[in-house]
């Protein structure tokens, strides 16, 4: 179990990355360069182990990707898992927010509940995924829960941790302004929940990725990118399964660069 | 100032004195440390618009007696009398305490209610203590004294009944709290609240106050009670001031 990293130093860094348009195109030309070099060791390798079944070629995965793409089954395969992710993402983030939160204000009740959270915080994925189909049967319901319960303790104790970071001060200070709670809840406690938020999002997704494509595997009921992976394998094809990954990662990237990022700086605009 | 002026003088009505009685306030005990006796028997009413100044060494209580008048505190034995009925009440903290993640004319709006007319009065206000140009910054990237002038505007917008201060001016250097403390003053002749100001600083106390009391180190408990009759002028002039501060502080 990785320790709950500190939400503000790394949401800090983000932020302080240059505007400018130039320094941002030097900074893709380095990525497009590194990921070249990338292929063509990939490609060097595969001509040394000269075995197309094992070990194909860049070309060669890069067609199955077309392969792949022209069928349609790579967008709905790749449409089912994010789907799945969307599911347990939400629902993870918010059943261990109001957990979190929740212990974060009552001590008493987090002194008697730390345990159990230490005990699922500690709970193998594999664990958590085989019981979830054994006592809910091989349903979607259970797939997307036993995505989900990977998450939801890490979530909890990061916002747990900016609950009892709060400031008393300016919760003073919205007392004796006559606040309310609505205003005390939008303009005081959520901007300084937002960056713990923001970095159980962020480790949540890279984990939930990850978690998702073995939970499709082992149930996913004909459809996801996990169970092309988990009958690729069975057939010994390693194109396909290199494909979907590809993919995979892209789409994931994208994600990341498209909504989580811009989400970031937005929250951070107010930072030094 | 003609639109913060006129809506002024028709809310200042309060003449019911302030009844300020703390009889007991003790610090439960934390870990080793026995618990402790902050205020012991203070008891002293405030006539409207008055400028009373709370003064003593530091760790006397003097906080603490605010907190309790501010209703943030309510662990102690006594009763606090605020003249009944509604009053608007703003306390300047010792930290500007703004949201960091609004800008400075977000943080003013914000003490006010959703559509109230004073909203108006926020350019006016802003210039007043020279923020014009910030208004949309956020406060971190401004310097301590900017947050404080923040901090005071916030106060004011409210056209309180009753201001309190807890050494909003420590920690500035001198020209800036000089300059904060000669703003404090024409805000308050334009504009006559009720003010419990605490500081430790006696040449300010001297320089602001129309009253002071003076608390015991240790239990505190009032040990003097002086009026102080200068002109806003001679609040200005350093000379006066120190004249004054010996007089009053001749007794130990």
């Amino acid at each position: 179990m990785a320790p709950v990293s500190t939400p503000i130093s790394s949401t800090r860094k983000r932020v302080s990355v240059r505007a400018s348009w130039i320094a941002g195109l030097e900074r893709l030309g380095w990525v497009v360069a590194s990921l070249l070099a990338f292929v063509a060791l990939w490609q060097v390798i595969a001509v040394l182990a000269n075995d197309v079944r094992r070990f194909p070629s860049p070309a060669a995965v890069f067609g199955t990707v077309a392969q792949l793409a022209s069928t349609g089954a790579l967008f709905s395969n790749i449409a089912t898992t994010l789907w799945r992710v969307a599911l347990a993402f939400s629902s993870a983030m918010i059943i261990g927010s109001i957990i979190g939160i929740f212990l974060g204000k009552f001590p008493r009740v987090d002194r008697f509940f730390d345990p159990w959270l230490i005990l699922f915080l500690n709970l193998p994925a594999i664990v958590t995924i085989t019981l979830c189909f054994i006592w809910g049967g091989m349903s979607e319901t259970a797939a997307v829960l036993a995505v989900a319960l990977n998450k939801i303790p890490s979530a909890a104790v990061t916002l747990r941790e900016g609950t009892r970071a709060l400031s008393r001060d300016l919760d003073e200070m919205a007392l004796i302004y006559k606040f309310g709670s609505w205003r005390t809840l939008r303009h005081v406690i959520i901007p300084q929940l937002a960056p713990y938020f923001a970095s159980a999002a962020r480790t949540g997704l890279a984990l939930i990725w990850k978690i998702v494509l073995v939970v499709e595997a082992f149930g996913g009921r004909g459809k996801g990118v996990g169970y092309q992976i988990y009958i690729a394998f069975g057939e010994f094809d390693v194109a396909t399964i290199l494909a979907y990954t590809l993919a995979f990662i892209l789409i994931v990237q994208l994600i990341e660069f498209l909504v989580l990022q811009p989400l970031l700086e937005r929250v951070n605009k107010w930072r030094r | 100032m003609a639109a913060v002026a006129s809506s002024v003088s028709e809310i200042n009505q309060a003449t019911e004195p302030l009844k300020i009685r703390v009889d007991r306030k003790i610090f439960p005990p934390v870990g080793a440390r026995d618990e402790q006796l902050v205020l012991s028997n203070v008891a002293f009413d405030v006539a409207p618009r008055t400028f009373l100044v709370l003064t003593g060494p530091s760790g006397c209580g003097k906080s603490t007696l605010l907190n309790i008048i501010a209703g943030l505190d309510t662990s102690f034995e006594g009763s606090i009398d605020l003249g009944g009925g509604q009053h608007r009440m703003t306390y300047i903290f010792q930290s500007p305490r703004l949201l960091p993640w609004r800008t400075v004319y977000e943080n003013i709006a914000l003490a006010l209610p959703e559509g109230d007319p004073r909203l108006a009065n926020i350019p006016a206000m802003l210039e007043r203590v020279g923020l014009t140009q910030a208004a949309s910054a956020y406060p971190e990237r401004l310097s301590l004294g900017m947050q404080r002038r923040a901090a005071l505007a916030r106060g004011f917008i409210l056209e309180p009944e009753i201001l309190l201060m807890d050494e909003p001016f420590v920690s500035l250097d001198d020209p800036t709290a000089q300059s904060l403390r000669q703003l404090l003053i024409e805000l308050w002749t334009s504009h006559p609240t009720t003010v419990i100001f605490v500081t430790h600083d006696r040449a300010e106390a001297v320089q602001l106050g129309t009253r002071i009391l003076r608390l015991s180190p240790g239990r505190a408990s009032v040990v003097q009670d002086v009026s102080v009759k200068l002109t806003p002028a001679q609040r200005l002039d350093r000379a006066v001031v120190l004249a004054e501060q010996t007089r009053i502080f001749a007794t130990p």
